[in-house]
């Protein structure tokens, strides 16, 4: 891509944990340039029966995304900064395969656009040196974005985990989780 | 370079290279018809044929795009033929004639796109079979005012000269150009001005394809503005910047974002996938209860991203492919909270 002013020392650390489901991030997100007042981040309730737990997801942009090498299109692309980017419109074909594949359950599919849009990080911000949107919002410090050494001053209790577990696929990621100190890896199933 | 070569893909492109110089010497009749001054543009088109046929055959050996291209024929060719080929005649005319998407990302996208495509097909449609020398033009014998247009050597009309029809035909590319133009001009303004675009457009990849349509069409209509205003005298200026942007862009069209012509047909296999998924057993969502996809696509999607080297099967047999993204979303979360409880804090 064609800007250069990436902050590479900045990071993205998620911490579901933290999130008290106020939609904050949901609205920010709406406001990114490149997915046009469609919000790609993803508020769930839990299990709305049992439990008031809610948790964010944002795309943890994998090392070896999934989302692009099962788009039969070439749609999805990962930049030099790591930042795997939302389907490009003049390819995707709306098969919702990367929807299907991505571990997180990250991708979205407009379905009378037919076209897939995904969080990018904010690239509009991020790639102009800015925070993403949600980052900025976010009240409780679920989403939050700067450098590794504050964020490890700011909660000396957790350690920035990138690496996932699914099953028998290992998955490695440039957004970090937060994780109780010491962890290595988060075993999702 | 050479290891990195495609053999197959070679051996296709070559076959459709040597049909397509086949056809073109056989429908001009042993270049009988075949008019000199367009070799230039027909070596373009026929490295264009190879470029694209190449690419094209590199992409369908992608697990992804082989899964769809093969349930696609398949689909096309089984006993539902009639039931599939009305469902892609309807989305033909939906996604490839009118672009309703298209529209529902934007009106001035649309409208843009659609003139775009609307000049740039009928400009192909007139200029591939002249360079080809399928399509010639003659005055008929023995008069001064008709004139006759052969196809492959047969002829199939003839029409007067001085009339709206001559008058349209002989122009049809300079409407085309228009077309092209206000397409372009959309298209330029909207990546000028829109943050997002701005955000994350290349040259490579988004302007210089803008930029050749527009050369093209400029130094087409260049072409007339000189003979029918200027006595011809920029003639050979006009026609020689005419045939580098026209050359350019058939270098460009096998490897930048032209080739999204080629590829979106995928879109009329996919809509047959779907509406087949759509009538058989639906995937139920361990997490959700509810139905997110057809179990076909779940279980091809298991199989291709196995191939793609990506091993989502669990210990209990089943797979993480078989939660839907809700469901996967909240197992993570679920994890999550487990990791922190195990910690003995919620919050850290
Ligand atoms: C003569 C053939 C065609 C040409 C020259 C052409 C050219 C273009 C160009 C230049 C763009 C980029 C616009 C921009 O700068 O943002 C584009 C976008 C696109 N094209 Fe085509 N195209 C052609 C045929 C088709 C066909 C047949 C389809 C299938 C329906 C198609 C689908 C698309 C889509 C979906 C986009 C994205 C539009 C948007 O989201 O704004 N194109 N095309
Ligand atoms: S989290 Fe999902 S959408 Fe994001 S890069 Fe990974 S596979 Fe793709
Ligand atoms: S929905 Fe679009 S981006 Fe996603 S896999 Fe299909 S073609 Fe690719």
């Amino acid at each position: 891509m064609n800007n250069t002013q990436f902050k590479t020392d900045q990071e993205f650390f998620m911490d579901p944990q933290r999130c008290i489901g106020c939609h904050a991030c949901e609205m920010a997100c709406a406001e990114c340039e490149t997915n046009g007042q469609t919000p790609m981040i993803s508020v769930d309730y839990v299990d709305r029966f049992t439990t008031t737990q809610t948790s964010v997801q944002i795309c943890m942009h994998c090392e070896d995304p999934v989302c692009a090498k099962a788009c039969p299109a070439d749609a999805i692309t990962k930049d030099e900064f790591g930042i795997v980017h939302s389907a490009n419109v003049a390819r995707c074909v709306a098969c919702s395969n990367c929807v299907l594949a991505c571990p997180f359950g990250v991708p979205k599919k407009v379905e009378p656009m037919q076209l897939m849009m995904k969080c990018n990080m904010c690239y509009d911000r991020t790639s102009a040196g800015k925070k993403p949107m949600c980052a900025t919002v976010c009240p409780s410090g679920a989403l939050w974005y700067g450098k590794r050494e504050d964020i490890e001053k700011a909660r000396p209790n957790s350690t920035p985990v990138n690496s996932f577990q699914f099953g028998k696929q290992a998955v490695k990621t440039k957004v970090n989780i937060m994780m109780p100190k010491g962890s290595t890896q988060l075993v999702v199933d | 370079m050479f290891q990195t070569l495609n053999l197959k893909a070679v051996l296709v492109a070559t076959v459709v290279t040597l049909g397509l110089i086949a056809s073109v010497i056989v429908g001009s009749r042993n270049l009988q018809n075949f008019d000199g001054a367009l070799i230039a543009y027909l070596f373009g088109t026929i490295f264009a044929c190879f470029g694209i046929a190449y690419r094209y055959v590199v992409w369908l050996q992608r697990p992804p795009t082989w899964r769809y291209w093969v349930r696609g024929w398949q689909l096309f060719f089984s006993r539902k033929m009639f039931v599939y080929g009305w469902e892609l005649a309807k989305h033909f005319f939906n996604d490839f004639v009118c672009q309703k998407f298209i529209y529902h990302r934007g009106t001035k996208r649309w409208i843009a796109h659609l003139s775009l495509v609307v000049g740039c097909m009928i400009a192909f449609a007139v200029t591939i079979p002249l360079t080809f020398g399928w399509i010639h033009f003659g005055l008929k014998q023995g008069t001064i005012d008709t004139y006759e247009a052969y196809f492959w050597g047969f002829k199939t009309m003839e029409f007067p000269l001085h009339t709206w029809i001559a008058f349209n035909m002989f122009h049809i590319l300079n409407w085309c150009s228009v077309l092209v133009i206000i397409g372009v001009t959309f298209m330029m303004r909207r990546r000028l001005t829109d943050a997002g675009q701005i955000a994350i457009q290349t040259f490579e990849g988004d302007w210089l394809p803008l930029i050749l349509l527009l050369a093209i069409s400029v130094t087409g209509l260049g072409l007339t503005w000189d003979y029918e205003f200027m006595q011809g005298k920029a003639h050979q200026f006009m026609a020689i910047s005419h045939a580098i942007s026209v050359i350019l862009f058939l270098i460009w069209l096998p490897f930048g974002k032209f080739f999204h012509l080629f590829q979106r047909p995928a879109q009329l296999g996919v809509a047959i996938y779907r509406k087949e998924g759509e009538i058989g057993e639906q995937a139920i969502c361990p997490h959700t209860e509810q139905p997110f996809a057809s179990k076909l696509h779940i279980n091809d999607l298991k199989e291709v991203t196995k191939k793609l080297g990506f091993n989502y099967d669990l210990k209990d047999g089943t797979s993480h492919l078989d939660l839907s993204p809700q469901g996967k979303r909240a197992a993570l979360a679920k994890a999550h909270l487990a990791a922190r409880k195990k910690s003995g804090s919620y919050f850290g």
